[in-house]
């Protein structure tokens, strides 16, 4: 499993504005709300991955778990999906998308 | 429960314990081997579709990555059947590694169970398991919500042993 990882771009979302064509947009991966996946196991994954500070990695997962989804990481489509893959490994429910 | 000890992950288990953890963490087993089956719902929770609205590109990613999911998750399974004592009670103590393997499967265990059991948000697991009982107390959903809440506190146990340690 990877360490601890240098922080990645902070997930602000980008705002979509009408200049920006889709295919100059960069590529987030989400995290999705699950029954079962526990409130602590959720922040110490984020933090495990990320490299995310436990503040930063519980405001994800209070996301997560009140708005059902958050963006955990923005970046190259390659880089995402090692991430959704990672997150996957740690039973997280985890989808890549375009900002 | 587990708890810190000397850089260790240290709990004790009583032999029913053991043979419920070895039980549970066969069947993931068996499920990513002989029973791997893209349709069982429980699949597709351990490998969620990486692009839900991209058939194609969800495909090729699983071309890519899912024969490693798979191993990485029987491995850590394997992880649990190989610390555990054969057949009896008994203490088991874990390294920084095996902890982590340990929490992974044990939240794969959950996870599975989840689906089979139709956990949902909001869903008030002592109050399922009064039903189930006031309904049949010899069911196996009974016995199945009590491992899933078991395996719960488990894993929150080795969890926070691990974050008070870190």
């Amino acid at each position: 499993m990877g360490g601890m990882a240098a922080p990645q771009v902070a997930p602000v979302e980008t705002p979509a504005t009408e200049e920006v064509p889709a295919s100059d947009r960069p590529w987030v991966t989400i995290v999705w709300d699950d029954p079962v996946n526990l409130m602590t196991y959720v922040t110490w994954v984020f933090q495990k991955l990320f490299g995310y500070s436990r503040e930063k990695a519980e405001e994800l997962m209070l996301d997560v778990h009140h708005k059902g989804r958050a963006v955990v990481s923005t970046g190259a489509r390659e880089r995402m999906e090692h991430d959704a893959s990672q997150l996957h490994a740690y039973g997280l429910w985890a989808t890549v998308d375009r900002s | 429960m587990f708890r810190r000890q000397s850089g260790r992950y240290v709990a004790s288990f009583a032999v029913d314990e053991v043979r419920v953890l070895r039980k549970v963490a066969g069947e993931v087993v068996g499920l990513l081997t002989d029973g791997f089956d893209h349709s069982d719902p429980v699949v597709g929770r351990l490998f969620p579709e990486v692009y839900p609205d991209d058939p194609t590109g969800a495909a090729e990613f699983r071309r890519y990555t899912e024969g490693d999911l798979k191993t990485a998750k029987i491995d850590q399974a394997g992880a649990i059947l190989a610390a555990l004592p054969d057949e009896a009670g008994g203490e088991v103590r874990l390294d920084a590694e095996a902890a982590e393997a340990w929490l992974r499967a044990l939240n794969d265990a959950r996870l599975a169970m989840g689906v089979r059991l139709e956990i949902k948000d909001g869903t008030d697991l002592g109050e399922e398991l009064d039903d189930a009982v006031a309904e049949d107390p010899t069911s196996s959903r009974v016995f199945q919500l009590s491992v899933y809440a078991y395996l719960g506190y488990l894993q929150e146990s080795l969890l926070n042993a691990l974050i008070d340690g870190a």
